[in-house]
């Protein structure tokens, strides 16, 4: 196992390097410069009114000192690789947008976000996994085909309307007004409260966003649960024991549920990145103060430390959470050899 | 929807099949998939919504038009919606009566109209956010657009994004997997490494990052969808490379001195496609879901283009207009469930192994 850890975390090496590499110059080869977008932003209507001569050099001066603070006048290769120098000391730098530090800044957002996505989480699993033993133990009934149905339904229907149809119609607007429109907390929130009610207020305005977040995870879970179930019930032993005279619940939820619920660990590694992407969507519709509303803030500010820090962190997380998942995976099942992945 | 009972080929019954083999082997792998797909009546149904869908967009001048087909004008014919194609080929142009006119306004015109009379450009101060009614089927947006005409030319942005990015994404994925599975070893390690890039990418992130960066356009926001998404198919391509690549058929293609070129594209890649097809239909209606949520977010694709999206971020944000949330999410669900279905049937016809949704 030592072994193939060492293997695995070398090739993590190179992965690393792309991964940082294409943020880097994604960001640094669009065109719009931060400074450009800066002085703009400063000078506001004049820009475009066109400026005297006198003015625009004063500008470009103070556009060369800007850049030259933050280090965009180097090389293309220095700046890259200062900035993965920081990286490894976790200095993000300063936010173009408001010089705040980007750490402070992914910190402070950083609870929401895994707040949102861990209860998404548990709900894909909670409501997917029910599922899909239903499905499999009910192969082919009218049941199990309206599931599918239902799976691939929810697996079509837009993040972006689903959340839309919500806010027109459950969220104050003309119809009714079930759930908050936006926000993690009331307004009139305090710290005075009961815990009670701040645990209800906490999750009559979370409700909406995890139930947004997960359906398609669910749909997607459920499936895989499904056809992973069916793959074991067809198995010799699973004979053996209903041949031995075991009732059928025990067949199914002691011998072929653990067994069949071992793939499923790896999907987690794959919905993470689904999951974020959601996240981007959701908390810029229902203006939560996330990781994800941050990124698309920062995307339009082309707020660069920002967005870079985003994008890496994110993209490590996955990577670690696909090795963590493989080692689960080999851990959990000794038929599965190390280095040998299931594709 | 059977998916647990085995593959067609085992339960169907195929009394030609053997007869067929003989043939044409790409025509065979056709025809006979058709004839075991055309059983599932849920698949075959998302087939048929996926080629009204494509006749929609096709003529999608002919059903949405502030043009006639028919005007009776000043004692003379013409058929405005067909000249219009010849003016924009430039072979023809417009009589000087009919140019830059409004042809509803013409005086004492006799003329027949597309269901709906309107396209998407209209814009009509005097009528912003109706209601749907008789006169506008589905309503209008602030601007006094058809919400209708606006969907229907809509499809074809959503299709030929669809189409050409998840076509972007199978050349990289297909000319990548063939590649790794091909040779292996080094070059396999190495191509792996770009695999495993891609999936820890937080995709959606990337995409939002880099179509807000560039200008709006059109093929952009297909090549960026493309680009983002061909890892599925780069691993069906790579895991069927290296099964296949050890048949004794390929080693003995290789003993003859068949160039590694002709080997990969034309020996293996026919056997190697199954999958292929299979994610790349998946793919369609994943492309069109992204394109949605990106001009919902309003980057990508330009503003003066209306898209499914682009009226439901309108209706998210006027929030009483509800027809501008309920029919463009509509059509944008029901084309991607389509597409999906078709997939979901493709991948029992063809591959049996073939796990999950992606």
């Amino acid at each position: 196992m030592i072994s193939y850890l060492a293997q695995r975390l070398l090739l993590m090496i190179p992965t690393f390097i792309g991964i940082t590499l294409i943020g880097f110059l994604i960001m640094r080869l669009a065109p719009g410069d931060p400074a450009e977008l800066r002085a703009a932003g400063g000078l506001g209507a004049a820009a475009g009114a066109g400026i005297s001569l006198a003015k625009r050099g004063a500008v470009d001066q103070a556009m060369a000192q800007w850049r030259a603070q933050y280090g965009l006048d180097k090389p293309l290769h220095v700046q890259y690789l200062v900035w993965l120098e920081n990286l490894f000391t976790l200095k993000f730098g300063d936010s173009f947008k408001d010089s705040q530090p980007v750490w402070d800044k992914l910190t402070e957002r950083l609870p929401v976000t895994i707040k949102l996505n861990l209860w998404s989480i548990l709900i894909v699993y909670l409501v997917a996994i029910p599922l899909g033993i239903y499905s499999a133990t009910h192969a082919n009934s009218l049941g199990d085909q309206i599931t599918t149905v239902l799976a691939f339904g929810l697996f079509a229907v837009p993040l972006v309307w689903a959340a839309t149809i919500a806010i027109v119609f459950i969220c104050g607007g003309d119809f009714y007004y079930l759930f908050p429109p936006g926000g993690i907390e009331s307004l009139d929130f305090s710290d005075q409260w009961p815990l009670w009610k701040k645990i209800q207020d906490h999750a009559w305005h979370l409700f909406l966003p995890v139930v947004l977040l997960s359906y398609s995870g669910f749909a997607a879970l459920s499936r895989y649960m499904r056809s992973s179930m069916l793959e074991v019930l067809r198995q010799d032993y699973v004979q053996v024991a209903r041949a031995k005279g075991l009732q059928e619940k025990i067949v199914i939820f002691k011998h072929v549920l653990r067994n069949s619920l071992i793939p499923q660990i790896t999907l987690l590694a794959d919905l993470l990145p689904a999951l974020i992407g959601g996240s981007v969507i959701i908390e810029t519709i229902f203006s939560i103060p996330g990781l994800g509303q941050l990124g698309f803030q920062s995307v339009l500010a082309r707020d660069y430390p920002t967005v870079l820090a985003l994008f890496t962190v994110t993209a490590v997380l996955t990577l670690i959470g696909i090795l963590l998942s493989d080692l689960l995976l080999a851990v959990v099942d000794p038929r599965i050899a190390f280095g040998r992945r299931q594709q | 929807m059977n998916t647990q009972i085995p593959p067609g080929s085992f339960r169907a019954p195929d009394k030609t099949a053997g007869a067929e083999d003989v043939g044409n082997i790409a025509e065979g792998l056709w025809s006979d998939l058709w004839r075991r797909f055309r059983h599932n009546p849920i698949a075959l149904a998302g087939f048929y919504v996926v080629c009204l869908l494509a006749f929609m967009a096709l003529f999608a001048d002919f059903i949405a038009n502030d043009k006639p087909y028919y005007l009776h004008y000043q004692g003379k014919s013409y058929f405005p919606i067909l000249r219009s194609y010849l003016v924009g080929t430039k072979l023809g142009h417009w009589p000087a009566e009919l140019l830059n006119v409004d042809f509803k306004k013409l005086e004492g015109a006799k003329a027949f109209y597309p269901p709906i009379p309107y396209r998407p450009s209209n814009i009509n101060l005097l009528e912003p956010l109706e209601p749907p009614s008789a006169k506008h089927l589905f309503g209008t947006d602030k601007l006094g657009r058809d919400v209708a005409a606006g969907m229907i030319h809509g499809s074809r942005i959503s299709l030929s994004i669809g189409f050409v990015a998840v076509g972007i994404a199978a050349l990289i994925g297909i000319v990548l997997g063939a590649v790794a599975g091909y040779f292996g070893s080094w070059t396999d390690l190495t191509i792996s490494r770009l695999f495993e890039i891609m999936l820890s990418i937080p995709t959606f992130f990337l995409l939002i990052t880099i179509a807000a960066l560039l200008p709006p356009s059109l093929f952009l926001t297909m090549a960026i969808i493309g680009m983002t998404s061909w890892v599925g198919m780069a691993r069906f391509t790579r895991n069927e490379f290296l099964r296949i690549r050890n048949l004794d058929y390929v080693t003995a293609a290789v003993a003859l001195g068949v160039s590694d070129r002709k080997v990969m594209f034309k020996h293996i890649l026919p056997n190697a496609l199954a999958p292929v097809i299979v994610s790349v239909v998946f793919g369609i209606g994943g492309a069109i879901l992204v394109e949605s949520s990106l001009s919902f977010l309003g980057i990508g694709v330009p503003a003066e283009l209306v898209t499914w999206g682009s009226i439901l971020q309108e209706g998210s944000t006027t929030t009483f207009a509800w027809w501008l949330a309920v029919f463009p999410g509509f059509a944008i669900f029901i084309t991607v469930l389509a597409y999906y279905l078709v997939g979901e049937g493709l991948r029992e016809v063809l591959d049996p192994r073939l796990r999950g949704l992606r």
